[in-house]
């Protein structure tokens, strides 16, 4: 009876593994086509039935780097994502730590209007903030993207580190305030080391947000401030019919980010919980 | 030395109080000001250009046409047939995504709640679509998988002996949908993964012991577990998806017709396609009202959830 119940626990599992493998796979077979397709000749991208085994080739790379200085736009990726996290969090940390430890009847209020701010559909602010960016020349600047990235990533910052920092006792900090620490050394000697990984996931998702973001990057910039986003709609149409040079493009864009993001993926589901997972 | 020390306190303590008492309510202020400042200007200044926008005449190719005309552009975006079909496809194309997520998410996350081997590779080939940029992904699928010819999935499709599907012609919503819905699964999954990994194992045993099915234990141990999760992951897809723009500006371009336009592709061809900025911004401010709405929506919902 007992063996015969653990046969059947042992079956399930074996089921259970297989059935999560194959799963997985399947969501990750686009992915991996992509590629896959990379590294292939144009010919063989669109072979029929498609191939599986060939002899990579990379030439697809080199071609996307002459055609389109995959360079340029990866740097200003690079800059944008970096600076507008960078700014983010400054801007996010004090007023986290104002609504975390100085809580008042209006805390949340402020939360959900921050919050509601990032529903708006960007769609709504655009031919406003074209003409702005316009008249102040930001035009396809750099500067113009990080300052709608930073502005854009706020109440999601403000909303991640807010839940971090609640949950650090209140009592440690007024501790550290009756010996008389300043604001600044409470911050830099407290409040940083407790909530250094809300600081990193924070971040982390920010830089995953502001470089994939495409709305703004679309709309905003061209060749001289397009983000890695721009350089691949570039590819969108009739070119698009180009598959080895549209994956190997498609390929340099996202890798870093992925990569990135196995890296960092334990840190960064923590932190998209927003507290709500202990 | 000890009572050096207290008196040193004592002394300074009173005052410092006090000190305090104006800090309590003057630091915190100064501390949120940058930020509820810049989201105030970043909310306030493009809201009253599009009001203002929104009822004069203001068509990007022909200037010299301007001046009052009260509510004519929302009478025109409003009356505009396209408006309703975008309103549905949004409220459609949000709900779709949250409801397959949220579902094969859990599913998923089940699925892989118990360690076995190779599980952190599956973790981590799961999460990739998630770090995919918009672009990619639509072109990903527009051109590879959704081919109507040369895509996998069409190859499928005849391995099976079937006609292959032209997706983006036949079925424009429902592919929009399953490209961000594969973008979002992970999300989701890895949210109710690590939501699981706090679930009480020994209740868990000891509900087994007394005889409950797996069915009994998810529908009374795990549903209510992953309450607040589901929560987040509601609310974060709302705040993201409400204005997918990327996915149809690439694939389907918002049609056949307007089958797969929503509100934001609606404003964009208005604004850039239409160049009128005027009709564009009315549309905007439907746009704000309708976000107002699931806003309103999902504080009822999840904000108690979250503080």
């Amino acid at each position: 009876m007992n063996v015969r119940k653990k046969k059947k626990v042992e079956m399930r599992n074996v089921i259970r593994v297989t059935a999560a493998w194959v799963i997985t796979l399947l969501l990750f077979f686009p992915l991996g086509w992509l590629f896959l397709t990379a590294f292939k000749t144009e010919l063989q991208a669109i072979s029929v039935p498609p191939l599986v085994i060939f002899s990579p080739t990379l030439e697809n790379f080199h071609e996307v780097q002459e055609r389109s200085n995959y360079l340029q736009y990866a740097m200003n990726s690079v800059i944008t994502s970096v600076v507008s996290t960078l700014l983010g969090l400054m801007i996010a940390a004090p007023a986290a730590y104002s609504m975390a430890f100085f809580r008042s009847k209006r805390t949340r209020d402020i939360l959900m209007w921050m919050l509601s701010t990032k529903m708006m559909p960007a769609v709504g602010a655009l031919v406003p903030i074209y003409v702005l960016a316009q008249k102040s020349s930001l035009l396809d600047t750099r500067t113009g993207l990080i300052i709608i990235f930073t502005l854009s990533n706020l109440p999601i910052m403000v909303w991640m580190l807010y839940s971090h920092f609640k949950d650090i006792p209140n009592e440690i900090l007024e501790a550290t305030r009756m010996d008389g620490a300043t604001l600044w050394q409470e911050f830099t000697r407290v409040l940083l080391p407790l909530s250094l990984g809300g600081f990193a996931s924070t971040g982390l998702l920010c830089l995953v947000l502001s470089w994939n973001e495409a709305f703004w990057s679309l709309n905003l910039s061209a060749a001289k401030a397009g983000t890695l986003a721009t350089l691949i709609a570039s590819y969108s149409s009739p070119e698009g019919l180009f598959w080895a040079k549209l994956s190997a493009a498609s390929l340099m864009a996202i890798a870093p980010i992925v990569v990135f993001g196995w890296f960092s993926q334990k840190q960064l589901v923590q932190g998209l919980t927003f507290g709500a997972v202990k | 030395m000890n009572d050096l020390t207290r008196g040193h306190l004592f002394k300074v303590t009173p005052g410092f109080l006090e000190c305090c008492k104006v800090n309590h309510r003057l630091l915190p202020r100064l501390l949120l000001t940058p930020a509820v400042l810049t989201l105030l200007l970043w909310m306030i200044v493009p809201l009253v250009m599009t009001l203002y926008f929104s009822v004069i005449r203001y068509n990007l190719m022909q200037p010299d046409q301007t001046g009052f005309v009260g509510l004519e552009n929302f009478e025109y975006f409003v009356t505009d047939p396209s408006f309703w079909t975008s309103v549905v496809n949004t409220v459609l194309l949000l709900g779709s995504v949250i409801v397959i997520t949220v579902v094969l998410g859990i599913g998923l996350a089940l699925l892989i709640d118990e360690p076995f081997a190779g599980r952190n590779i599956v973790r981590m080939l799961l999460i990739s679509p998630f770090f995919v940029m918009p672009t990619v992904n639509a072109l990903l699928w527009k051109h590879m998988m959704m081919n109507p010819i040369y895509g996998v999935l069409a190859q499928v499709w005849q391995f099976f002996g079937a006609t292959p599907v032209d997706w983006q012609t036949d079925w424009p919503l429902l592919s929009v949908i399953i490209m961000i819905s594969w973008q979002w699964l992970p999300f989701a999954t890895l949210i109710f993964m690590t939501a699981l990994q706090s679930l009480n194992r020994e209740q868990l045993e000891a509900s087994r012991m007394d005889g409950a099915t797996y069915l009994q234990q998810v529908r009374y141990m795990y549903l209510p577990h992953l309450a607040r999760s589901m929560a987040v992951v509601i609310m974060i897809e709302m705040i993201f998806l409400i204005s997918v723009f990327a996915e149809i500006f690439i694939t389907t371009g918002g049609g056949p017709g307007d089958a797969s336009t929503n509100m934001a592709f609606l404003i964009f061809k208005q604004a850039l396609l239409n160049f009128d900025a005027g009709v564009a911004s009315a549309g905007a401010l439907f746009a704000v009202i309708l976000a107002n709405i699931a806003a309103v929506f999902l504080i009822r919902m999840v904000g108690k959830n979250l503080d």
